[in-house]
């Protein structure tokens, strides 16, 4: 008898839906057959089989949820012909379990009265719907990138997309990030909106002499003649075992250069009220999401209106002891170790900085006064990262009121690698950020 | 056979018997093992014990097998992610490859580099790149070192359809040609990158003339079909090795599994792949062959066999080696610290 588990479909899957059963016992299987369909969050997957031989039982029913990955599904009967059998599948369970993160309970934002209404509503849901309320709103407005239009999206963020606006705004493109982005700078200094989708912001390094050399000075080059209007788009930082060439933060990278602006959103209110706003700012955007935030769910207003400024921090955790400034999913890890200091009397205030470029100095130099003590969290690199930034700018603008030397929390310095235990240690971790708290008292 | 490229690029190449039996059947047992290896990494894949992107070649064995007949040791081999497969035809142990893939200190990358990322500086292969189109220029680099230190060796670039459509592959075409660099481009046209069918990616209708204004000769070869590709590659690695410079060839070939392990496969019919497995496999052909030249199917079963337990034995391997030392996260990042 072989056991069938739950696969693991995605880098980024935990658990599925068992969406349909294609085999029901008593059904002979041969390799390739397509045994079950399974609903990831980002789509619907075939399930083939790898061996032989006939359908035993099924342990889960069709229409499940929350499956979570390599739980028993099915048993078949195996055949002579069929490979060496799953020796493998004995201790498999227990072997895979620590290679897939749990999913962390996501803290929630704090609550934003100001805007009225609000839905759970994921950071994925949030981004189409921010991009499909300005594409209603203004026809110059499109979007372009790899697999954004048939595909619906590599990471499913324009599903539905093509069908409501048509391949004219909703456009594929080939592998060609450099060509493609040079085009779209080009339609944006004609007046035209570009949404340019980076399939992730690593592949954007392809295209990166377009953006600084073209979007970012034009404006200045031309005398104030002409610009570009233009949002790029996708998701930035480390997904989980990609390895090195597709796990890095380029907010340092962007937030070097003026003629840009560059936001980074945490929550879905984040993710829909900066978008909005992103693409109706007059200057060229960086706009850096995270792949494993597109599924987290959070309130997010409802209202056809609600945008948020570019430039503006947000508090989402008052405290009196400490400032702890994060961007993207390190705000998850600053408001975890807020809590975990709470409970050791430590009283954290945490600040999302929402936008890289410009900084609210404001916002963190009214805090830092407040608190005295200040820990900069991201998982990019420390050199010259954003961390760096923080810091002189605090020392600045209230060097007298602080208690203590400020502190860098970052990912470590190296390329990012594959292997999950070096991995999960070279990724900043709530501890590390508790930490570097404690050192300041 | 450079006198008219073009002609020769508008169709498929004619099945040729480039082997005798004994090198079809070496052939067909480095391709089987292939298969075998993809499949196991597949299911080792579902069960979580390899993670984040895996590409399988299953389905384009015949390519990289066929050229590798029509190279020499010392010759080097460069790819993309997709790139288990080129590891295993250059002769690298399916053991280190596996372990690899589970992130394990035996692994060639110690761990660190994953399913994508793999090299051998023995076995002359260079990697196992992320960034589609990359390798391309670096493969023409391996040529420019051979022909800076005028030895006759000859460099592989392998890259698929959709990654042919990146501006530096041109750039490497024009230097290469005007250099007059020993590389062998080769496309792996399993037409589609990720979701996106060549024809909805490519402007160019015939690939194989995508080397034609930068006068480099090239034809289109029938991947499926071991032979045809061995034949082809020794004419372009002849080519090559006497001085004339770069070659191209178009290797038309099919993917069965989705892009990467998360591949909705929404982009293709299911009777599109069961067809081309059916009535193209490069192993069934290379089989039916060998039945013909005397081989019987209890000599093949017992290859296959021989190659399933050696594939699990890899799959143990890539389980029972320990996870790399905590403090193998700061090496290597320079020479010297
Ligand atoms: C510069 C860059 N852009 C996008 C990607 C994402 N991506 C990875 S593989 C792939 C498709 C490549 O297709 P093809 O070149 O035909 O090779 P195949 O996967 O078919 O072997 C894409 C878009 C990437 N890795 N690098
Ligand atoms: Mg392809």
């Amino acid at each position: 008898m072989v056991d069938i588990l739950m696969p693991a479909l995605s880098p980024t899957m935990t658990e599925g839906k068992l969406a349909k059963w294609l085999k029901r016992p008593g059904d002979e299987i041969k390799s390739g057959d397509v045994i079950a369909e399974i609903e990831t969050d980002k789509a619907t997957m075939e399930v083939e089989a790898v061996d032989e031989g006939t359908m035993h039982e099924i342990l889960v029913e069709e229409g499940t949820e929350g499956v979570p990955v390599n739980t028993i599904i099915a048993r078949m009967g195996g055949d002579e012909v069929a490979a060496p059998k799953p020796e493998v599948k004995a201790e498999a369970p227990a072997a895979a379990a620590p290679a897939k993160p749990e999913a962390p309970a996501t803290p929630a934002p704090a609550a934003d009265p100001a805007y009225g209404e609000t839905k759970p509503t994921t950071v994925r849901e949030a981004l189409r719907e921010a991009m499909s309320l300005e594409m209603r709103a203004d026809k110059d407005v499109f979007l372009m990138g790899e697999e954004v239009a048939q595909y619906q999206g590599a990471y499913k963020i324009s599903q539905g997309m093509l069908d409501e606006f048509g391949p004219r705004r909703v456009i594929d493109t080939p592998i060609t990030e450099h060509g493609f982005t040079g085009m779209a700078v080009g339609a944006a200094m004609n007046g035209l909106k570009p949404i340019v989708e980076f399939m992730t912001f690593n592949f954007a390094m392809q295209a990166i002499d377009q953006i600084i050399n073209s979007a970012a000075k034009t404006l200045y080059m031309s005398g104030g003649q002409m610009g570009a209007q233009i949002v790029f788009r996708g998701p930035n930082g480390a997904a989980a075992r990609v390895g090195a060439q597709h796990s890095q933060c380029y907010a340092s990278w962007y937030a070097h250069c003026p003629g840009l602006k560059v936001v980074a959103p945490w929550s879905a209110a984040d993710a829909k009220g900066l978008l909005r706003a992103a693409i109706r700012d007059p200057n060229p955007v960086i706009f850096l999401e995270n792949e494993i935030l597109y599924g987290h769910s959070s309130e997010c207003p409802v209202s056809d209106d609600f945008i948020l400024p570019i430039g503006k921090a947000k508090v989402e955790r008052e405290g009196s002891d400490v400032t702890i400034i994060a961007f993207s999913i390190m705000v998850d890890l600053a408001l975890k170790a807020a809590e975990a200091l709470a409970e050791q009397g430590i009283s954290a205030e945490v600040i999302n900085l929402r936008t890289i470029r410009p900084l609210d100095i404001d916002t963190i130099v009214e805090s830092v006064k407040k608190t005295s003590r200040v820990v900069s969290v991201e998982e990019g690199w420390p050199f010259a990262g954003i961390g760096s930034e923080i810091i002189a700018t605090v020392v600045e603008h209230c060097f007298d009121w602080l208690d203590a030397p400020p502190v860098r929390v970052a990912g470590v310095d190296v390329p990012m690698p594959y292997a999950a235990n070096l991995e999960k240690l070279a990724l900043p971790q709530p501890g590390w950020v508790v930490d570097a708290v404690k050192k300041l008292f | 056979m450079a006198a008219a490229p073009q002609d020769k690029s508008r169709k498929p190449r004619k099945p040729t018997e480039s082997m005798d039996r004994d090198e079809l059947l070496a052939a067909y047992t480095t391709m089987l093992l292939i298969r075998r290896f993809e499949e196991k990494a597949g299911q080792l894949y579902g069960m979580g014990l390899i993670a984040g992107f895996c590409h399988l070649y299953i389905g384009q064995e015949a390519v990289v097998v066929g050229m590798q007949h029509a190279i020499d040791t010392g010759d080097e081999v460069i790819t993309s992610y997709r790139d288990h497969g080129h590891m295993l035809a250059a002769g690298m142990d399916p053991k280190g490859v596996m372990a690899e893939l589970t992130g394990r200190s035996g692994g060639y990358s110690k761990g660190k580099g994953g399913s994508m990322h793999m090299f051998s500086k023995e076995k002359g292969f260079f990697g196992g790149h992320g960034i589609v189109g990359a390798q391309v220029s670096l493969g023409t680099g391996l040529g420019f070192s051979n022909w800076y230190r005028e030895n006759d060796r000859v460099s592989l670039t392998y890259f698929g359809e959709g990654a042919s459509n990146q501006g530096q592959v041109y750039e490497s075409f024009n230097l290469a040609n005007l250099m007059k660099l020993p590389v062998v481009f080769i496309i792996e046209n399993n037409r589609y990158a990720m979701g996106t069918s060549v024809e909805r990616a490519s402007a160019s209708r015939d690939l194989s003339l995508n080397g034609v204004p930068w006068g480099m000769p090239s034809f289109s070869v029938d991947g499926m079909d071991v032979q045809a590709v061995k034949a082809a590659g020794e004419e372009a690695v002849a080519h090559c090795r006497s001085g004339k410079g770069p070659f191209l060839l178009e290797m038309k070939t099919y993917r069965y599994r989705g892009h990467s392990m998360s591949d909705p496969a929404k982009y293709r019919t299911r009777e599109e792949v069961q067809k081309m497995r059916a009535e193209h496999d490069s192993l069934d052909s290379a089989k039916a062959r060998l039945l013909e030249l005397g081989l019987d199917e209890a000599g093949l079963k017992k290859i296959d066999d021989g190659l399933k337990a050696q594939v699990q034995e890899a799959a143990d391997f890539a389980q029972a080696s320990p996870e790399p030392e905590p403090g193998e996260l700061y090496t290597d990042v320079l020479v010297g610290g």
